[in-house]
């Protein structure tokens, strides 16, 4: 025994110098920290949970609606309050077109706008420009709707939608898109505005995108004698694509949600018309003209269950669009 | 060999090149014109419906002259604060949460992707979900479920700018405070918070900026009033809630034109509060930086 405990006391002395700082040294943390570490997780865990309650909350109340219609829900053009049918296909087929035509238009627009600031504008310019750019985000959407409905739709009916079935709408196929009553109000008009209530979201990442390709990279290019359209096309693109589609996913998101600005413009009509001078209406536009009208318990399931699509819609895009700029900002080891 | 390398004619690069130059140059125009375009016509429509009247009066039945939008400015300006004073301490603690101790662990990467989601969501899902937690349960349309509507889309952007501008904070900084003895806590609140004060407050307002023009979320939480109960104890806010946005979108669709120039009147106030906060909140981080 004695010699034994020799022996480990001789090995105690021989510990390595490694085990010497063993883990257990570190000091505990504040008890004050402890508790405000908690306070702030518990803050910052508030999100999640409001997001699960929304998508929860719109499932239980269009429960009714679903159980009633089924299936069909989604496929049915009719939505009659009074008979008490309702179906969601013109709110969706009215959601995607805006969208879509929204995207044509803010998509060429913020690539050349991102060209025009990073390649082309001096300095001061371009750094007024982007913020004047910027600020069209900041007009709320209630003021794009007044302004669409009383200054932009008169043009559109005066000039512009004559103009197109006249000389597009002939056309066999395309022309059969420039088709309906001149009235301003419809598909084409929401589109347009969305577009450029999109375009500073989009344009915002773009031009950051164009900004962080590494002027070596480009300026090889220039050396060799291509032009900015090459540099462009060839250099930039390529370098900053999965950030640009994160970027227009976004906008995409944005425009699939936006309210108040469709719903003055659209025409507030349940019908699916492939014309785009027709009035159409969005989810969001049906909702925002209807839901307080709404009395009876189908009638809101059928406003809500609505609710559900645009959610679910946005959240799929959502996803796409954070996993792409996401990729890229780690790619380029800046935070997002 | 030589003879045969001729150099290709410049011509078609050169003219493609000038084609999508001046594409670009008309680009941003159409985007400078486009925000002018607006807010002239906001502001040319809108200056003629602005009096006294319209700040100090209450509004008229439709159909009689004058009167004004007293209870909406208000109400605005009430629902807009309380969101405020309950989303902003909630979304500082969290910020500090997802740049000070969560950063990559899968709690803090959950509430970031959350905050991401809720930013890109739909203002009007918002006002739904307000609607089934507040209205049905109250059983009326109310300020309350306007406000919290509002509270819940300014959460997200507050506690994302808070992580950003705390993640700009160099480490340094908190490593010679550490080094001094503070508790963490004291670190984050007394020298982080004071290095990134510029950030933050301009994350809150362009916050504020955001939400106080928001109609949708709205239209059936607060949904609108004529009439304005201040002075009972909870502001009136357990009854439909006056507001600037709604009240817009009621007079802009109304038949009578009286209401429809007080809307622009009322865009018009809206218009310039929110760019005002706008560039005032982007002047404060420019100075800074200069």
């Amino acid at each position: 025994m004695k010699q034994t405990l020799e022996k480990k006391d001789y090995e105690e002395d021989t510990i390595p110098e490694s085990e010497l700082f063993s883990p257990q040294d570190k000091p505990k943390p504040a008890r004050g920290d402890t508790y405000f570490r908690w306070l702030t997780a518990v803050c910052a865990l508030v999100l999640p949970l409001i997001m699960i309650a929304i998508g929860l909350a719109l499932l239980y109340y269009s429960v009714p609606a679903l159980r009633k219609f089924g299936i069909g829900f989604f496929f049915s053009e009719e939505w009659n309050p009074v008979t008490q049918q309702f179906g969601a296909l013109s709110s969706i087929y009215g959601t995607l077109v805006s969208t879509i035509l929204a995207m044509l238009i803010a998509v060429p627009l913020s690539l050349a706008i991102a060209l025009f600031l990073v390649e082309l504008a001096p300095p001061r310019i371009s750094q007024t420009v982007g913020t004047m750019i910027e600020l069209l985000a900041a007009i709320p959407s209630i003021i794009y709707g007044m302004w669409g409905l009383f200054v932009f739709a008169p043009i559109m009916a005066g000039y512009v939608q004559p103009w197109l079935s006249t000389y597009i709408g002939w056309i066999p196929g395309i022309g059969a898109l420039f088709q309906g009553p001149p009235m301003g109000l419809g598909m084409l008009t929401a589109g347009i505005i969305l577009g450029f209530m999109v375009l500073p979201f989009t344009c915002a990442i773009t031009r950051d995108v164009f900004q962080m390709v590494p002027p070596v990279v480009k300026e090889s290019a220039f050396g060799m004698g291509a032009t900015t359209w090459e540099v462009t096309t060839k250099v930039t693109i390529p370098y900053g694509l999965v950030g640009i589609i994160g970027a227009f996913f976004l906008g995409l998101g944005r425009a699939l949600g936006e309210t108040m600005a469709v719903t003055f413009v659209i025409g507030n009509a349940h019908k699916v018309n492939l014309g785009l001078f027709y009035p159409g209406n969005s989810i969001a536009s049906a909702m925002a003209n209807e839901f307080t009208e709404a009395t009876e318990i189908t009638y809101i399931s059928a406003l809500i269950c609505l609710g559900l699509v645009l959610f679910i819609l946005t959240y799929l895009v959502q996803i796409v669009s954070q996993m792409l700029l996401r990729r890229m900002y780690r790619a380029w080891s800046v935070g997002l | 060999m030589n003879a045969k390398m001729k150099p290709r004619p410049p011509g078609g690069r050169k003219i493609l090149n000038m084609i999508v130059n001046i594409w670009a140059v008309l680009s941003a125009i159409l985007g400078i014109v486009a925000l002018f375009w607006i807010t002239i016509t906001v502001l040319l429509k809108g200056w003629s419906a602005l009096n006294l009247d319209f700040f100090t009066r209450m509004p008229t039945p439709p159909g009689v002259e004058g009167g004004g939008m007293l209870n909406a400015l208000i109400g605005t300006f009430v629902l807009t604060l309380i969101a405020t004073v309950a989303s902003v301490p909630l979304g500082l603690l969290g910020g500090i949460f997802l740049a000070e101790f969560g950063q990559e662990s899968r709690v803090a990467n959950n509430s970031r992707f959350s905050a991401n989601v809720l930013m890109g969501m739909p203002s009007i899902i918002v006002g739904v979900f307000a609607y089934a937690v507040l209205v049905v349960t109250l059983g009326n349309f109310s300020g309350y479920a306007g406000a919290f509507a509002l509270f819940v889309i300014m959460l997200p952007v507050i506690i994302r700018t808070t992580e950003d501008m705390l993640r700009l904070v160099p480490n340094t900084l908190r490593e010679a405070a550490l080094a001094l003895g503070f508790p963490r806590w004291k670190v984050t609140l007394a020298i982080v918070f004071r290095a990134a004060k510029s950030g933050l407050l301009t994350g809150i307002l362009l916050a504020i900026a955001r939400v106080s023009g928001e109609t949708a979320p709205l239209l059936f939480t607060a949904l609108n009033s004529p009439f304005q109960h201040f002075f009972s104890w909870n502001l009136g806010l357990d009854e439909p809630y006056p507001n600037l946005t709604v009240t817009i979108f009621d007079y802009a669709m109304s038949p009578y034109p009286d209401w429809q120039v007080k809307a622009w009147g009322a865009s018009l106030v809206i218009t310039v509060g929110i760019l005002l906060l706008t560039i005032s909140a982007r002047w404060i981080i420019r100075t800074r930086k200069a």
